[in-house]
């Protein structure tokens, strides 16, 4: 078993940090059948938007950690930050619309020096605001105030912790950030986050820490309920089990661990027709950190656009309710088992 | 097909072709096992575990397959699977030393 690597597959000069590399990867594997041949049988192609309730934000790559899995490649390392420009653009887009979820992710968004700002614009115009927050950015001297910054402005914090025991967390994330990551959950439950509060919704996110899918939610929501409250007396109040997307990061662990054709041949032998009526994409819209609009997070990073390609100064609703979301094989991972989008299982 | 040896893990995905032959009797093992696996008053990962514990004691690769990856979708980690087959290492290593008294009965039994 070997240790988180500390560096971005950018850093690393890999050929596989390029997308078109990935998707090659993916497109060349000996599968039993095609995304769209799937879509096809379940009779939802082409895949259309159903309505978009959540505009994600994606405020930029920069990160704290450098988790195994990541399908952002994010790091310390990385440079592609949001700036208050392109921000104004959504809040722009966002007042056109009543879109009523602004999803913010990364990166660590926290990072971003105006998240803060993002935050306060959103919640002004009415919106729910939800932050994916990696916890161990809560403990660095800047943001030691942010359990209170949230819960000032009712951010819901959706932080991710793969496992209640540390040694799988620290085997994904990175040493250390289990105990770190304890005691920023101690800090959210002393501002009242996790006890089933209204505006204080504490939501955990598990990806396996390995080739397999994830068990059954409700049934692990269970086990680590009782389990963080027994062993560190840490409460929340849901947990999304997230399938680990065969691209990135994860993609280049699944070839090193040579897993990655049997794990793709899982994905696609568990394609569930219901999953895939329910996936994330069709019901909201990602902005990158330079503007440019994708599907979702995981095409973002695939670099993938909307198709026609939208910027967010040029923000169509309609538009983008009309279109033809963009598939490839990537896709098995949203829609196998009990299916899996940024809010959990979908099935 | 013919292999060159006993085992192999290709095997493990045609577990169902068992049924092409009586499928009436492989019908009712898979519904069988499939409800003894559903949560129930143990939980469906305590039983992956006892059931990893198990695949250890009667030393069954497919079975040790199966429920390792299945102890871990449930959530469970390598401590604790390492537990559940330390489990199975002491039953079996007590069951033979336990049989010793049988040993200690009969050798005492026969000396003067």
């Amino acid at each position: 078993m070997t240790e988180p690597a500390f560096e971005t597959m950018r850093a690393r000069r890999l050929p596989l940090a390029e997308p078109a590399t990935q998707l090659s990867k993916l497109r060349a594997l000996d599968l039993q059948k095609q995304m769209g041949e799937a879509l096809d049988e379940a009779g939802l192609m082409p895949l259309r938007p159903t309505k978009i309730d959540t505009f994600q934000i994606n405020v930029g790559k920069l990160c704290n950690q450098t988790c195994r899995h990541c399908h952002v490649d994010a790091g310390p390392d990385r440079r592609e930050v949001m700036t208050r420009e392109t921000m104004q653009q959504c809040i722009d887009a966002l007042a056109k619309t009543e879109i009523p979820i602004v999803d913010i992710t990364g990166g660590a968004p926290e990072l971003n020096p105006d998240f803060r700002w993002l935050v306060e614009q959103c919640r002004a115009l009415g919106r729910h605001v939800i932050n994916r927050c990696n916890l161990t950015i809560l403990l660095t001297p800047s943001h030691a105030d942010l359990p209170e910054f949230f819960a000032q402005h009712d951010v819901e914090v959706v932080c991710s912790l793969p496992h209640y025991a540390r040694l799988s967390t620290d085997r994904q994330r990175g040493g250390g950030v289990f105990e770190k990551s304890i005691r920023a959950l101690a800090r959210l439950n002393e501002v009242g986050y996790g006890s089933g509060a209204p505006g204080r919704r504490l939501v955990l996110v598990t990806n396996p820490v390995g080739a397999f899918l994830p068990g059954d939610q409700a049934a692990l929501e269970r086990e680590w309920k009782r389990e963080l409250d027994r062993r560190h007396g840490v409460r929340f109040d849901a947990l999304y089990c997230i399938t680990n997307m065969p691209i990135s990061r994860y993609l280049e662990w699944l070839v090193e661990s040579d897993n990655l054709l049997e794990y793709q041949r899982e994905l696609v032998g568990a394609f569930n027709p219901m999953a895939a009526a329910n996936v994330m994409c069709r019901s909201m819209v990602s902005v990158s950190w330079d503007g440019g609009l994708y599907d979702c997070d995981f095409n973002q990073m695939l670099e993938l656009p909307v198709r026609p390609a939208m910027h967010v100064s040029d923000f169509d609703l309609a538009a983008l309710e009309a279109r033809s979301i963009v598939v490839d094989q990537h896709c098995f991972g949203c829609t196998a088992g009990a299916g899996s989008s940024c809010g959990g299982s979908t099935g | 097909m013919t292999h060159s040896h006993y085992y192999d893990r290709e095997d493990l995905a045609k577990f169902g072709e068992i049924g092409e032959h009586k499928p009436e009797l492989a019908e009712k093992f898979f519904d069988y096992y499939g409800a003894v696996f559903e949560d129930g008053a143990l939980t469906a990962r305590e039983k992956a575990l006892i059931a990893l514990g198990v695949a250890h004691a009667i030393q069954c690769p497919y079975c040790i397959d199966s429920y390792s990856k299945d102890c871990l979708r449930k959530g469970a980690d390598l401590d604790q699977m390492t537990e559940a087959v330390h489990v199975a290492a002491a039953l079996r290593g007590g069951a033979s030393l336990v049989h010793g008294i049988q040993m200690r009965n009969r050798a005492q039994k026969l000396s003067m």
